[in-house]
């Protein structure tokens, strides 16, 4: 039996366990089922991983069972094997078993925790279906799968109406992406007679210069379906126009947040791209919309992560921010580069979610940064590994020597590969990225600010409030209130550290395999050799650009928010337009609010209550009766028991019928 | 299975339980007709063990000439074995869920069910035209009774309104039939199949069975009769109305419209697709603004309903077996939704959403049962809902991309509606005691939804068991239609590839970054 078999199945096993021996097995059996098949699964990842960076595995399929066989259209299920699969097994296995770990701090005091770590186990099962696809359609089950999971899980807490309200949202927007999904489905299946994908890229680059026709006219084949099928990744990846859930799903637990909505699901997106880019290769247009719409989301997502005050959020937004990169890498055909910010995101992402986690618990459930301040001495550990994060997500590193945080080997790479290819699109994609990596730092090291430097304003908040017992007045001076955040347990604090060592090492160890070697990658991604020279090649201002802006983005935020406390509200006031365009966040919700979710119900009131009942029942079976029973009333009145009515109808009835015989 | 009239059997056994039924007293009645179900589901798994996949295309014949070339004539193929399962699987949980719910009349109740059993059966089976017609219309009869006795406090004219719709429809179809069995000499279902009608006619007698079948599927106008229908009828009479009698619309088009008139049916595939794809977009917006569960329901079965009709219409086997396999599905996944409905509904005697809310708190494995097939009602992938809107879908994709592009639109209105009442239903702040106060299911409810659930996923995961038996029935008529299948609207056009990637780039030269330093 093949070692993928336990790495994918266990999960589900547990997720089965957890979820219907709820009440036999209790929390503690619960817990160590699906944490323990997590751990199995992380442990056997790793060797296949590196069975692919030494270069001594190779690429295979491992069949399941049958699925569908109908005409000519067969999917099975089974479960691939190769460079990409591999990436994404580590990644998933790992912040899963470490989020699994950290969960039996963080939800300690949950009366459903067997339900939320069957969630969980649940979520680990899709993902790896999704990344393991062979087919198409495998890949949408899982795809459908993990959206599942997030719906379940940002309504964990279901008694909160926002939290079941964030579900719906982040169910029903997905589906908008999964329409375009399933539509690059059909599509491909049309043209290429198949739905394995390793059929579809072999025939690929032979469809490039065909054309289609699609809702009455003619496009470029293979650029309407990439761009359906892209359409998908965007609700699934949370880009720019169906990004609106993703923020509103930090209504999770914040191990949730993540695993899900940062580290694993929100990737998928990149992932199809990438694992489909021969076919994106043939596909110019549909390349250039992705360049586009990743340029403009990371830039859009980060001017949002600069306003928001729920730690949760700004680090949503910048989950969203990062994504756009990802995106842009694979449309300016770096596709390796863009794994490997996948890679490196997926260990500083969750452990700055971990880490805000850890802070969230220390202050009685507050999210709100307002309320934070001077927690660094408070808990030291959180402090030191949000620190590691912060660095990695803002990417220090310094070219000439060699070294940086794991996201100065992504980021900075990405940046550069959007200069070398040198279009138009990569051309706006490149200064996005840039502005981007301004706004990320400066967000970044505000949040850092807000939290652990200045003075405890703990008071402020009502969770505290409520667990001192006082009021802001009542405490006076004492702005701690008389609070004592705690340090995490250590079971929380293990995952921290461990993420730790990835954000600070990730980059380095890698780089070389993920950038620079088509042999790492065994031909499971299309790898652009001359893209990768030309990366190497670009001006040390580009080089540098990524840290200089990084480095303003530090002083900006040590300046407002170290130096001079009182800037930002000023700042704000002076751009009260802009900075409630920004903080409302562009008023994508509203927008989308007034005209789909508003029309919808209008609409369907309408269609009720005029369209059935007032026009079809009251021409159609009301008025049939309603015309029954008028010629009811009209035949009564003839049949009046009277011998002469009956004569006379008779005598007219006979005319009639010898009028017609006589024509 | 020689000589065995099995056929015939399932016929009469739920029809001597009607009869029973008629004279016992309402325990008794209970019991028999639980057995009566079971014995004939025991006869359809010894039906299904039993048909030969991929041998005669009509199995189980039986045949004895009555009056006038009228005929008992029973057969089945695959597609006949499929419904007809779904028909016996269903009822014995119909007659659990009246268990205790229905009080009054127990003996005609349970007989009306029993005699619906057998009239079902007849449907799928008869071989002979006005014999399927007896069945077919017959069937009205005990579910007009249903509504009507056991149903809600609109109940009168709700019956009267699904008996006027779907008699007016069937009125003319008697008389194409008449016409059809005088020019083609026989009334024999396998010949009119290959029977070639002269293409004028063929649109007169394609009309005339529309309007039958349309009504029964039903599509968008002619659906609101359903809504009413199930929101009056008592629990198992709406499990019995999703899960088979819509089914005989679609059966009917399968049956007749397509393998007699298939060049009709392509002439007027348009009108099939545009009725079809109002009511995706019509009656799913519709059910968002539902405040009764069984209304929401209806209206999401004639949004479903439509996805079977364009499937039909896609004249391509995918279209046509993922039809097939969305009536199984739809047949058991909103079945089982009217259960869950009925769980509650027992417990608290309304429908009103806003009355209930946070029933996760006190009924957990009721709240699972409910998400489960709320899933496979939005066709989410592992559940028998998706398998069938893939495949149908993937089907219209090849005649029409708009088609396909509207009625794909159902998946996200389907999960606008579904969540919102199961958020309304299951999650939320407790706000109604009276509803945090009911007890989880109980062992009789766990018999009549674990079943269900269980196909549910089978058919999901490996719906080859379903898709094998009507292999060869849809190829068949496939090849029948193949030749008035209407063109696609994809036409594609290879052209000549172009030789580079999209993203390719000239080789740079290598030059050493500190010598060019300052060039930049």
């Amino acid at each position: 039996m093949h070692s993928i078999l336990f790495v994918v199945f266990a999960p589900l096993a547990a997720a089965i366990i957890a979820g219907f021996g709820n009440r036999m097995l209790g929390n503690t059996g619960a817990k160590l089922v699906t944490t323990g098949a997590l751990f199995l699964s992380a442990a056997l990842s790793w060797p296949i991983f590196i069975g692919f960076l030494t270069g001594s595995a190779s690429a295979e399929v491992v069949p399941v069972l049958q699925w569908v066989r109908s005409g000519d259209m067969t999917f099975d299920w089974a479960l691939r094997v190769d460079t990409l699969t591999a990436v994404m097994l580590v990644v998933i296995n790992t912040v899963s078993a470490l989020v699994h770990l950290y969960s039996w701090g963080y939800m300690d005091e949950d009366p459903s925790q067997p339900r939320f770590f069957a969630y969980l186990s649940l979520f680990t099962f899709a993902m790896l279906m999704l990344v393991t696809a062979d087919n198409l359609v495998q890949m949408f089950f899982g795809w459908e799968g993990v959206g599942l999971a997030s719906y379940l899980l940002i309504g964990f807490w279901y008694h909160k109406p926002s939290a079941g309200a964030a579900a719906i949202k982040a169910f029903v927007v997905n589906r908008v992406g999964d329409l375009g999904f399933m539509l690059g489905i059909f599509g491909t299946y049309l043209v290429f007679s198949t739905t394995s994908i390793p059929e579809i890229l072999e025939a690929a680059a032979s469809m490039s210069g065909a054309t289609i026709g699609f809702l009455g006219a003619r496009w470029p084949t293979m650029d309407i379906l990439c761009i359906l099928l892209f359409i998908g990744a965007m609700g699934k990846s949370a880009q720019l126009g169906l990004h609106t859930w993703l923020p509103d799903a930090m209504e999770g637990p914040t191990p949730v947040s993540a695993l899900i909505h940062a580290a694993t699901m929100v990737t998928a997106g990149v992932f199809m791209v990438c694992r489909l880019s021969p076919m994106f290769e043939a596909a110019p247009i549909a390349l250039a919309m992705v360049t586009v719409v990743g340029a403009a989301t990371c830039f859009f997502a980060a001017t949002i992560g600069t306003t928001q005050w729920d730690i949760k959020r700004v680090i949503a937004y910048s989950t969203c921010s990062q994504l756009g990169y990802m995106f842009f890498a694979a449309g300016v055909g770096a596709y390796g580069a863009a794994m490997f910010h996948l890679f490196t995101h997926a260990f500083f992402k969750a452990l700055l979610f971990l880490g805000a986690g850890s802070v969230i618990h220390a202050m009685h459930h507050e999210q709100d940064m307002r309320y934070y301040g001077g927690l660094r001495k408070r808990i030291p550990i959180t402090f030191w590994a949000m620190m590691a994060g912060t660095l990695a997500i803002t990417g220090l590193g310094v070219y000439h020597l060699g070294a940086g945080f794991a996201g100065f080997w992504s980021k900075d790479a990405i940046i550069e590969v959007a200069f070398a290819r040198g279009t138009g699109a990569a051309s706006f994609a490149f200064w996005m990225g840039v502005i981007a990596a301004l706004l990320t730092s400066f967000y970044s090291w505000r949040l850092m600010f807000l939290t652990f430097w200045g003075t405890p304003r703990w008071i402020e908040s009502e969770h505290i409030q409520h667990c001192v017992h006082k009021t802001p007045e009542e405490a006076g001076a004492d702005t701690t209130g008389g609070y004592h955040p705690h340090e995490s347990p250590w079971v929380m604090l293990i995952p921290l550290i461990v993420l730790t060592v990835g954000a600070v090492a990730a980059g380095q160890i890698f780089a070389p395999a993920f950038l620079d070697s088509a042999d790492f990658w065994g031909g499971s991604i299309f790898y652009n050799e001359n893209l990768i020279h030309a990366m190497h090649e670009v001006p040390y201002w580009v080089k540098y650009s990524a840290f200089v802006v990084m480095l303003l983005g530090l002083s900006g935020a040590v300046y407002a928010y170290l130096l001079k406390p009182d800037v930002p509200a000023k700042f704000v006031s002076a751009v009260a337009p802009l900075h409630n365009f920004v903080f409302r966040k562009w008023y994508f919700d509203e927008l989308y609010d007034a005209i789909f979710v508003k029309p919808a119900f209008w609409f369907g009131h309408q269609f009720w209550k005029l369209g059935d009942i007032a026009t079809i029942d009251r021409f159609g079976p009301n008025g049939v009766a309603w015309a029954v029973q008028r010629g009811a009333v009209a035949a009564k009145s003839i049949q009046s028991g009277y011998l002469y009515t009956y004569a006379l109808i008779m005598l007219l009835g006979l005319i009639a019928a010898t009028t017609y015989a006589l024509l | 299975m020689d000589g065995f009239p099995i056929l015939s059997i399932m016929l009469l056994v739920p029809l001597a339980g009607a009869i029973i039924c008629l004279f016992v007293e309402a325990n008794a009645a209970r019991w028999t007709a639980l057995l009566a179900t079971f014995a004939t589901f025991a006869l359809g798994v010894m039906l299904w063990a039993n048909y030969d996949i991929g041998g005669d295309q009509w199995q189980f014949t039986e045949r004895a000439e009555l009056v006038a070339g009228f005929s008992y004539a029973l057969g089945i193929d695959g597609i006949s074995l499929l419904l007809i399962m779904l028909s016996v699987f269903l009822m014995p949980i119909c007659v659990l869920a009246s268990w205790g719910a229905i009080q009054k009349r127990v003996g005609e109740y349970m007989s009306a069910f029993l005699f619906m059993e057998t009239l079902m059966i007849g449907t799928f089976a008869a071989q002979d035209i006005f014999l399927f017609y007896v069945f077919f219309e017959a069937g009205l009869i005990p579910m007009y009774l249903i509504i009507g006795v056991w149903g809600g406090d609109n109940r009168i004219y709700a019956s009267y309104k699904f008996f006027l719709y779907t008699l007016i429809g069937s009125v003319l179809m008697l008389i194409a039939m008449f016409w059809m069995v005088a020019l083609a000499g026989t009334s024999d279902i396998p010949t009119l199949m290959q029977y070639d009608f002269p293409a004028g006619a063929q649109t007169w007698l394609w009309l005339a069975f529309f309007a039958s079948f349309a009504v029964k599927v039903p599509m968008w106008p002619f659906h609101t009769w359903l809504p009413d229908a199930h929101v009056q009828a008592p629990t198992a009479g709406s499990v019995i109305l999703a899960g088979v009698l819509l089914k005989l619309g679609g059966y009917g088009f399968l049956r007749f419209s397509l393998p007699m008139f298939p060049q009709a049916s392509a002439d007027f595939a348009w009108l099939v697709f545009a009725l079809s794809m109002v009511a995706v977009v019509y009656t799913s917006l519709v059910a968002l603004v539902q405040h009764d569960m069984k209304k929401l329901i209806a209206y999401s079965s004639v949004a479903h309903m439509a996805i079977v009709t364009v499937g039909l219409f896609a004249f391509n086997v995918q279209g046509l077996e993922g039809a097939v396999i969305i009536m199984l599905s739809h047949g058991l996944v909103s079945g089982a939704l009217f259960l869950c409905v009925g769980v509650i509904y027992d417990r608290l005697h309304t429908r009103e959403i806003e009355r209930y809310g946070a029933l996760s708190n006190n009924m957990p494995y009721y709240a699972l049962f409910f998400l489960l097939f709320t899933m496979a009602s939005i066709g989410l992938p592992g559940t028998s809902g998706f398998v069938g809107e893939f495949l149908s879908l993937a089907g219209i994709y090849q005649v029409s991309t708009t088609v396909a592009l509207i009625c794909t639109t159902g998946i996200i209105l389907g999960a606008a509606y579904m969540l919102y009442l199961y958020r309304r239903v299951a999650f939320g702040p407790e706000k109604n005691e009276d509803a945090q106060a009911m007890g989880d299911i109980s062992p009789r409810e766990w018999a009549m939804l674990a079943p269900i659930a269980a196909v549910v996923m089978w058919m999901g995961v490996y719906p080859e068991s379903f898709l094998a038996p009507m292999r060869a029935d849809i190829a068949a008529l496939d090849a029948r239609i193949a030749a008035a299948a209407p063109a696609s609207d994809s036409q594609l056009a290879v052209g000549t590839p172009k030789a580079d990637a999209a993203n390719a780039v000239p080789y740079v030269e290598s030059h050493s970054n500190d010598a060019k330093d300052g060039e930049h």
